[in-house]
């Protein structure tokens, strides 16, 4: 088992999704228990499905000096950088520590495929046309270099792709670079669009639900997918801010698609997480479940919930508000959990009315009060790519 | 503050580029100063995806495993404990060239396995599958930098847990639409084992700094990720020491002493 850790401040957080722009929107669309999925009006070729879609992007620019990282994924990115101060801070955290320490760190499962999806739809004689001819629109690492551009790091830059754990292995990263003493600063940056691969290739796998997600009940029928941008800020110190307080990774070692029957890599992601925190299942008030309404997830997850927490801890998975957002469902959800800590409100489970006979007496289908010390939010994704993250109250 | 860098130990090395199938041939050209070659085919053979998996798995999933399972084997050190990063530049380019057209064409033909293989961690999920590895595994990217950024990674992880982490780097070539624009013209895979403490099989230590440059294109090793690692590589096969810069970053570099 590893050791403990430092805790780190989280000195700032954001997130853009379906339910709106910034903290505020999401504090409120979960109190008021609004969904931010609609039917799927986002694909030319008709796919009967609910998805979590951010409103204006179409409307959206760029900046002039940034005109050539157009495309949807870097319009989302720019849309949520600037909500609720976080480019400032960002910046500040820059002037506070000097560019080269801080590390940027971007977790995206199909980053900006979107604009590749299109070079090819619009191809001319069989080329790439030339609006679109841009090698950095059709990298993996794109929204890195285009959040380099923005802000000017001079630390560590690099995506992490492992498809829907992207963005919450990022805070693992980011807390391995300052613990080693290599930056005093990281910003995390987890951004993933729709495009046609993630709603037709899902489709394919027959895991799109043709209604909105119902996560863990019993008559779910899989996800409905959306999409996202969230930001934090690590630093060692902050004052009234919340706590980063372990992280877990594992993999499953069992299939590409398929989660582990017995969930071994989800346990293993969860003991570690909670051997960094120091801390024990019994202490976490909390558990933001990856939840996302698929057969297997679900089964495995709820028998996990079930079996390692006592009742009286609480737990959830809020997709059927945004829907589930792959790559940058792991920040979106960290900062979901951090809303949670701080407004003491435990969110249900949106859309779903009859729980799986798995589910333990901890899911909590209603909203409800409660202060909330300690809290994790779970994050698996395709190749049996794991991580849980432990969260914190202000110190 | 950490200006004094971060000391890994390479334990073993795996290697498949155009016409070198493993860091032996590899080393014996680069000792006698002469350039692999950068363009060109190469294709992964691993032993430990069993036949079936062999047919099916894609080219990329392919050279991954076989330089990874080169560089454990020659570790001395079991493939299922070791955390691994895996890092490309451009990820499966075929699938995303095939899922692409078939976007453009019918969406609903879309396959479901080249789906779920299209994902930047598939060789991380085949490798951890193939060898029941239960431990951490990443995939990055980091457009030229993909090697010095997964390198870098590598070591961290390393260092932070202490324990023997497994990197591999690699692409694939491809034609198409896409390839013509990326220039996707070689196919490489180079794997290393870094371990926190030297070992019976250390071959060399290295340091590692993140530097910052003036410009990061003025770097003599800029350009693809193959490019930028040769010259470590050229120093580990003289095993004379010395310190290269490799592009990180637009205005950072990782600074590597090979330490004799």
């Amino acid at each position: 088992m590893p050791s403990r850790i430092p805790p780190l401040a989280i000195t700032a957080h954001t997130a853009t999704s379906a339910l709106g722009r910034g903290c505020l929107a999401h504090a409120r669309a979960l109190r008021e228990r609004r969904s931010g999925l609609r039917a799927n009006d986002f694909s030319a070729t008709p796919l009967a499905c609910a998805i979590g879609r951010v409103d204006g992007l179409e409307q959206a620019t760029l900046p002039n000096e940034l005109a050539a990282w157009d495309c949807r994924n870097n319009r989302l990115a720019w849309l949520g950088l600037g909500a609720d101060g976080f480019l400032d801070a960002a910046r500040a955290a820059i002037a506070r520590h000097g560019a080269a320490r801080v590390a940027l760190l971007v977790g995206t499962s199909t980053a900006s495929i979107g604009a590749t999806e299109q070079a090819y739809r619009e191809r001319v004689d069989g080329r790439i046309p030339p609006a679109l001819a841009h090698p950095h629109l059709h990298t993996p690492h794109s929204l890195g270099l285009f959040l380099e551009t923005v802000l000017g790091t001079r630390g560590p830059c690099l995506t992490i792709a492992t498809a829907c754990s992207s963005s919450a292995k990022i805070f693992a990263q980011g807390e391995r670079l300052i613990r080693l003493g290599i930056v005093d600063a990281a910003i995390l940056a987890g951004v993933d669009t729709l495009c046609g691969s993630v709603l037709f290739g899902f489709n394919a796998l027959e895991l799109v639900s043709p209604e909105a997600c119902r996560p863990f009940d019993a008559a779910r029928r899989g996800i409905s997918i959306g999409e996202a941008a969230g930001f934090a800020l690590l630093e060692r110190e902050g004052e009234g801010v919340p706590r980063l307080l372990g992280h877990g990774e594992s993999s499953d070692a069992h299939h590409m698609s398929t989660p582990h029957p017995q969930g071994l890599g989800a346990r293993l992601a969860l003991a570690d997480a909670l051997a960094r925190a120091g801390i024990g299942a019994h202490d976490v008030d909390y558990v933001n479940l990856h939840g996302t309404a698929t057969l297997k997830n679900d089964e495995v997850e709820a028998t996990l919930l079930a079996d390692t927490f006592p009742p009286g801890t609480r737990a959830s998975s809020t997709k059927g508000w945004t829907g589930h957002t792959l790559g940058a469902a792991g920040i979106l959800e960290a900062v979901l959990t951090l809303l949670a800590i701080e407004h003491d409100l435990v969110p249900g489970t949106l859309n779903t009315t009859t729980p799986d006979a798995l589910c333990g007496p901890q899911l909590a289908l209603a909203n409800e009060r409660r202060a909330i010390r300690i809290a994790l939010s779970n994050s698996f994704g395709f190749g049996g790519n794991n991580c849980t993250l432990a969260f914190g109250c202000a110190a | 503050m950490n200006d004094a860098g971060l000391t890994v130990h390479v334990d073993g090395i795996g290697w498949c580029t155009p016409g070198l199938a493993d860091w032996n041939a590899a080393r014996h050209m680069l000792r006698e100063g002469v350039v692999p070659a950068l363009v060109g085919q190469a294709k992964g053979a691993p032993a430990m995806l069993p036949p079936n998996e062999r047919r099916r798995a894609p080219d990329v999933v392919l050279m991954a495993c076989d330089v990874a399972g080169q560089a454990c084997a020659m570790s001395g050190h079991e493939a299922s404990d070791l955390p691994c990063v895996f890092a490309s530049m451009h990820g499966d380019s075929a699938i995303t060239e095939n899922l692409c057209v078939t976007l453009a064409t019918n969406p609903l033909e879309l396959s479901p396995t080249r789906f779920h293989n299209s994902v930047l961690n598939a060789p991380a999920g085949y490798w951890t599958v193939a060898t029941h590895c239960h431990a951490a595994s990443n995939a990055v990217s980091a457009a030229g930098a993909s090697f010095a950024a997964g390198l870098f990674e590598a070591a961290v992880e390393a260092n932070a847990d202490a324990v023997p982490t497994l990197f591999a780097a690699y692409d694939i070539a491809v034609h198409g639409m896409l390839g013509e624009l990326m220039r996707l013209d070689t196919s490489w895979g180079i794997a290393m084992v870094l371990s926190p403490q030297r070992g019976p099989h250390t071959l060399a230590t290295l340091r590692l700094r993140h530097v910052e440059v003036a410009d990061a294109s003025a770097l003599p090793t800029t350009g693809t990720p193959f490019a930028s690692a040769l010259p470590m590589f050229a120093t580990l096969a003289r095993g004379d020491g010395g310190e290269v810069r490799i592009a990180s970053g637009r205005a950072t570099a990782l600074s590597i002493e090979v330490l004799a």
